[in-house]
């Protein structure tokens, strides 16, 4: 289930409105669709609808956070994720490794109770 | 002993999640798939959610419909989908139809000796949707970084 990212989504609601600086849509835009492919400032600036020295502005930001590498090849200037996607990948791993181990805790009461009932059963049938 | 839950990226695709349970597969899997056992352990109380309703219809081609309510969602969330396959006691397999890109869940349930290994992956439909789900749960922020800015907030008087 996705519930880990239906509440992160709910949570970064929360974080816009207290946080906009830190946490801005279009850079969180921006994000998503370098996870899908690599892309010039032009073609994000197309994209956002933002002039380019707008985009320039948001992807230094995002390149500071270390989330973000460019590389200058001729004229064009190509960005693609940063290394964070990696300690991302492992970070979202343990969270989703938290959120079962706790799931499943609960489910090992509701087993042994369920065992202790069918024991319990088991014998009244045998006498 | 504690029981370890361990998560591993199978696959590009894959993700899966492996634990040992003290009690034979039949009655796991009744945990399962009864809304009145699953209701106690699937909401994730102390992460502060609860539990407001709960469907099950455990057949194959049968549906179920969860609804859950936070203090910090404005309205309760429903996560909801069909049943693929239903084999008692060994094989649960699901769609996951609350958003594009749904994972398919498919739940193992192995017997050995008195206990069973219950084995849960969620197959997303491309390599990009499995990305896309880690990084929609992490850019942005945490729950735990939440509670770092609440005492944050407290702090500055807010």
């Amino acid at each position: 289930m996705l519930i880990l990212n239906r509440m992160v989504q709910y949570f970064q609601t929360r974080f816009d409105t207290s946080f906009a600086a830190l946490s801005d849509a279009t850079r969180r835009g921006v994000l998503e669709q370098l996870g899908r492919a690599d892309a010039s400032i032009t073609d994000l600036a197309d994209k956002f609808h933002m002039t380019l020295t707008g985009m320039k502005k948001h992807v230094g930001v995002l390149e500071q956070a270390g989330l973000v590498t460019t590389e200058k090849i001729g004229r064009v200037r190509t960005c693609r994720l940063g290394k964070r996607r990696l300690e991302e990948e492992a970070a979202w791993i343990e969270k989703y490794r938290q959120l079962w181990a706790a799931r499943f805790d609960a489910l090992d009461v509701v087993v042994e109770e369920l065992n202790r009932k069918e024991k319990a059963d088991g014998r009244k049938k045998r006498k | 002993m504690k029981n370890d839950t361990k998560v591993e990226r199978t696959s590009d695709r894959e993700v899966a999640v492996t634990r040992t349970f003290k009690g034979p597969a039949r009655i796991v899997f009744e945990a399962w798939t009864k809304p009145e056992l699953l209701q106690r352990w699937w909401a994730l109380k102390s992460y502060g959610m609860s539990f407001d309703s709960c469907e099950i219809d455990a057949r194959t081609g049968g549906t179920y419909r969860f609804v859950f309510s936070h203090p910090d969602f404005e309205q309760p969330v429903a996560f909801f989908g069909r049943y693929i396959e239903v084999t008692p006691p060994s094989r649960l397999v699901w769609t996951n139809e609350e958003g594009e890109d749904g994972a398919v869940t498919t739940v193992t349930f192995e017997e050995r000796g008195g206990e069973t290994l219950v084995v849960l992956r969620e197959l997303y439909p491309s390599k990009e949707a499995l990305d896309e789900a880690m990084s929609s749960g992490s850019i942005g922020g945490y729950p735990d970084m939440f509670t770092q800015l609440d005492e944050l907030l407290v702090a500055l008087g807010h």
